[in-house]
């Protein structure tokens, strides 16, 4: 088969899933989550099948490139004309970052459907839940798969849409519509500043695809010019929403309300990682300026949302808040390129894969816990929990040494990558990505401790159970390249793609110890970190019924779990600006058009009808005087 | 016959020009709309309202006899005829309207203001 159709087998499946499945099974429960599983495991193939006969590298053809919109302006194009013509194609961008994220999208895609299956088939309106879950996948195949920014763009809001749709699942609840509000709202912040800058990009280099902004990058490397930077950084804004980085990381949180299943999926694996997908796919664009501001962004992100994960209680808030501070993490390995070049964007893809499999791991291990503890999310409600839910234990275990960053686990490869490219680049890096390591693997074993050891703390944890094979299955698929992402060699495919000297592949054996090779203070301090984090957590909370930090901390604790107050600070700004937003639109509409326009008009009239009033006396002899007057004024004017 | 030529002799006046003519249509005019405006009672306005009429046939006959032409007079047929037929409508109103409001005065009628 030629390999040109397998992109466009693996976009459009999804998409006929979602058609197929709004059109005609609504009715079926079964067949509806049969069509859904089935199209994302058939494009997993295909993405394997693209990724063997490509080699991962990148390939090209006519079909992967249609024009699509096309606006040549007759006579007016040429040198002289300042009018540029707007050509798009509907084109796929088949390389190794590409071939990568489908691989990503799709295995734990696949994974997820299954898993959903489980934990959702007693609901009313399964149909249209996985019909949701394929426009998701097709969206974001779609974002993956683009060859230009229009494309990427359209695919971006397809994803905003589906995210919409499912976090409002449950829309009954007044809380899960608005946290899907909330999203979306957040969302198109950032978006609007994504418009603006592939507006700037095009209007300063005439070309969207990004074949095209490198080649003319690769050309002039200032063709940008000044606005440069501020159109980097307004692409950026887009990945600022998307990935969830402060200050407009306020929506993923309560994003948790949709079913646990999507928030592996989009809030954890796929979607949230479009922002750092993005900027690694446009990385040419970005100055040294940009990347400094957008490593610092990701820097506080990864510490704000690490602090706020110590006094989570929520099972899934703890994995929402720890996926935004590695989301923190992988947008300061970028901004870190603008020292270490390619090395920065690599780290960046490669925590990205890993992350995506243990998180959404996690996530559907929580899953299978609210799932056994009959929807408890609370973790000083769980406990015990070892002995009973044996899988879904040992998968969580492995999930968490893997966030944390223990050998040989894939995390620690990942971590380590960003790492030592912060201590390249910027020393205020480094010390706030071994902080938040440090904080990550506490609040992981905080976690970890309270809901899986010790002694149960409520009934419903008590009478947990081990969920059912087509849960516990996913979570084993996940758990494999969880262990094992770090020794597959996907940094060395990440670094030919980013242009990085390769280090030379040493056998896996090696490919275990070759942290402590080429940066060994950086993996030394992982590993600190970790051994720290796990030591501190066994002694707070080994024994604990319930949690000794709030008096330990007092108000900073209390600060933390409320979050900072970010959504506070965030409520009052709106509540400011429409304050003043409506005082504006007060006193132009009661001023200006009730006022000025409407009563002036109305006013106007009135008064000179009272004016004229006074001369109708009804004396035929005024009459008689004002019209000689007006006479002889008329006479004046003409003889004079 | 000699006091008769002196007494004849008399100093010579210049002679009756087209001015004299217009100074003398003027003043009755400015009469005429001099008693339409100060005068109360309708009919006396009415004919204030002919002087001027007269005042204007003055001055057209006066430009006619200057200018040698006929135009003016003709005209002045015109407005005779039209006056005659304005007298008979304006003067039949007026009786109409004393025999309705008994009065003739133009302060008692003020039933058009507002």
């Amino acid at each position: 088969m030629n390999p040109e159709l397998l992109p466009w087998i693996i976009l459009l499946l999804p998409l006929a899933s979602a058609v197929g499945i709004t059109l005609f099974t609504r009715g079926s429960k079964g067949l509806s989550a049969g069509i859904s599983i089935g199209a994302i495991a058939t494009a997993f193939v295909a993405s394997i099948i693209l990724f063997a006969k490509t080699g991962g590298g990148s390939l090209l053809g006519p079909l992967l490139n249609l024009e699509w919109i096309n606006l040549q302006v007759p006579g007016l194009t040429g040198e002289a004309s300042s009018i540029q013509d707007i050509i798009i194609n509907f084109g796929f961008k088949i390389d190794a970052l590409s071939q990568l994220m489908l691989l990503i999208v799709t295995g734990v895609g696949t994974a997820i459907h299954v898993f959903s299956w489980g934990y959702m088939h007693e609901d009313r309106s399964v149909p249209r839940y996985f019909a949701s879950l394929s426009l998701f996948c097709f969206s974001m195949l779609g974002i993956v798969l683009a060859n230009n920014l229009m494309m990427m763009f359209i695919f971006w809001e397809l994803v905003g849409v589906s995210s919409y749709l499912l976090i409002g699942y449950w829309f009954e609840k007044p809380s899960a519509a608005d946290a899907a509000k909330k999203a979306f709202l957040t969302n198109r912040i950032g978006d609007f500043g994504f418009m603006l800058g592939i507006l700037m990009v095009w209007g300063i280099l005439g070309t969207m695809s990004f074949d095209g902004i490198s080649a003319a990058l690769a050309k002039n490397p200032a063709a940008l010019g000044t606005m440069g930077t501020i159109a980097g950084l307004l692409i950026f804004c887009g990945a600022m929403g998307k990935s969830a980085q402060f200050p407009l990381h306020v929506w993923l949180p309560d994003a948790m309300e949709g079913p646990t299943p999507v928030s592996a999926l989009i809030h954890a694996a796929t979607m949230v990682a479009a922002g750092v997908f993005l900027l690694c796919r446009v990385f040419v664009v970005f100055t040294p300026d940009a990347l400094t501001v957008i490593g610092w962004i990701g820097a506080i992100t990864a510490l704000i949302a690490a602090l706020m994960a110590l006094q989570q209680n929520d099972i899934k808030r703890i994995l929402a808040y720890s996926t935004l501070s590695q989301l923190g993490y992988m947008v300061m390995a970028v901004g870190t390129g603008g020292v270490v070049l390619g090395q920065g964007p690599s780290a960046a893809m490669y925590h990205l894969t890993t992350h995506a499999f243990f998180k959404a791991m996690l996530f559907l291990g929580a899953g299978s816990v609210i799932h056994a503890c009959h929807h408890e999310q609370d973790i000083w409600q769980m406990g015990g929990l070892k002995k009973k839910m044996p899988v879904t234990y040992w998968t969580f275990l492995i999930g968490t040494l893997a966030l944390a960053g223990v050998p040989p686990f894939s995390g620690f490869y990942s971590k380590d990558a960003i790492l030592a490219a912060a201590l390249e680049a910027n020393k205020g890096w480094f010390v706030i990505a071994a902080l938040v390591a440090l904080l990550t693997t506490f609040y992981m074993s905080r976690l970890f401790i309270v809901a899986f050891l010790g002694k149960p703390r409520s009934e419903s944890a008590g009478h947990a159970h081990e969920s059912p094979g087509i849960m516990s299955f996913p979570l084993i698929a996940l758990a494999i390249p969880s262990v094992l992402a770090g020794v597959f060699g996907i940094n060395h495919l990440l670094d030919h793609q980013f242009g990085v000297e390769a280090h030379g592949r040493h056998g896996m054996v090696a490919e275990i110890f070759a942290p402590f090779g080429h940066s060994p203070f950086a993996a030394i301090f992982g590993v600190l970190a970790v051994v720290f984090g796990v030591s501190f957590a066994f002694a707070l909370y080994g024994n604990a019924e319930k949690d000794p930090l709030p008096n330990a901390l007092g108000f900073f604790s209390r600060a933390m779990a409320r979050r900072f107050y970010f959504d506070e600070i965030w409520s009052f700004l709106i509540r400011i600006t429409h304050e003043a937003l409506s005082y504006v639109a007060d006193f132009i509409d009661r001023w200006l058009v009730s006022g000025l326009m409407v009563r002036g008009t109305h006013g106007s009239f009135e008064i000179a009808g009272r004016a004229l009033r006074l001369l109708q006396s009804g004396n035929i002899q005024t009459y008689a005087l004002l019209f000689v007057a007006g006479l002889v004024v008329v006479l004046l004017i003409v003889l004079k | 016959m000699n006091l008769l030529a002196a007494s004849v002799d008399l100093p010579s006046l210049p002679p009756v020009g087209l001015q004299h003519y217009l100074a003398v249509s003027a003043i009755l005019f400015c009469l005429g709309v001099l008693g339409v405006l100060v005068r109360r009672n309708i009919l006396v306005m009415y004919m204030s309202l002919e002087l001027m009429l007269n005042a204007s046939n003055l001055a057209l006959v006066a430009f006619s006899r200057f200018n040698n032409n006929l135009n003016g007079q003709v005209m002045v047929f015109f407005i005779i005829t039209v006056a005659a037929a304005e007298v008979a409508v304006g003067l039949a109103l007026i009786v109409a309207l004393y025999r309705k409001r008994q009065t003739a005065h133009v302060e008692d009628l003020t039933t058009m203001k507002l």
